[in-house]
């Protein structure tokens, strides 16, 4: 048997739709940035899929996108911890449920 | 991709990273999450060398496995008052419920798509990777640089204490 490009889209999905479910379902804010990070590294699963197989003049692109990828992920991973750090001092919590200084 | 390796690494590749990631989802200390999910980040660099991009799977394990999850590690050793637990908010099942209910969405979508492929996959190269990024990516690859520049000092700003911005500002 042979693996085609439904395989590889397929887990991307499925890591995807896990990574979904962490982000919304956390209580912890690293949690739910770990959730963010498992999404993107299934976007970038699926991109490269496309790359391999899919008919198209400039394949390249599904790799540059993909580079550029990991380097938003990258800033953004260091920026979100930095967050979570700054509302740690304050608060002494990271927990997404007590963070509601917003609320009425 | 036809023949025995192939096949078998995706589906070793696909139970490490699914499983994994599944880990991160139902294990109860957080520090064992960071563990799953650095485990998950070395199964999709796994996928990156079965679709033949070698460069993109050396910076995944460069830059997620090498220098994120480090980061994240630290950022849960520096919370130390906050709790290791990896428990769910009340929001938990409606959301996990929004996820399957995509999963089934996309599953559908990609199995009912009559998707065009190519008979041989072109060779991708690190070179023609560079080619491409120097050439007719040249400016957002130069905005990446800034946008670099601008987390680095950003997280900086976020983290110093109130006694460090008053020390700067009396000098």
């Amino acid at each position: 048997m042979s693996i085609g490009i439904e395989h590889f889209l397929i887990v991307g999905a499925i890591l995807f739709c896990i990574g979904l479910a962490v982000a919304l379902s956390k209580r912890n804010a690293i949690g739910v940035l770990m959730g963010v990070e498992l999404m993107l590294n299934a976007v970038n699963i699926t991109l490269i899929t496309f790359s391999h197989f899919a008919v198209s003049d400039r394949p390249i692109a599904g790799h540059a996108f993909v580079a550029f990828s990991i380097t938003v992920a990258a800033a953004e991973a260091a920026v979100a911890l930095a967050l979570a750090m700054s509302v740690y001092k304050n608060r002494e919590t990271v927990d997404v449920d007590r963070i509601n200084l917003l609320k009425s | 991709m036809e023949g025995f390796g192939p096949t078998f690494g995706f589906y070793a590749m696909s139970a490490l990273t699914l499983v994994s990631a599944g880990g991160v989802m139902l294990s109860r200390n957080l520090l064992h999450a960071v563990l799953f999910l650095i485990v998950t980040f070395i199964g999709v660099a796994g996928f990156y060398i079965l679709l033949s991009a070698e460069f993109i799977a050396l910076a995944q394990i460069i830059i997620y496995v090498g220098a994120i999850s480090v980061l994240v590690l630290f950022a849960v050793l520096l919370t130390p008052r906050a709790g290791r637990d990896n428990g769910e908010t009340k929001m938990a099942l409606p959301g996990i419920f929004l996820a399957v209910c995509l999963a089934a969405v996309l599953a559908f979508v990609i199995n009912d798509t009559n998707w065009a492929t190519v008979a041989t996959s072109p060779e991708l190269t690190a070179s023609s990777l560079g080619e491409a990024l120097l050439d007719a990516w040249a400016l957002p690859f130069e905005m990446a640089s800034v946008l670099l520049t601008a987390a680095l000092v950003g997280a900086i700003m976020l983290v110093r204490t109130p006694e460090e911005e008053a020390e700067d500002a009396l000098r």
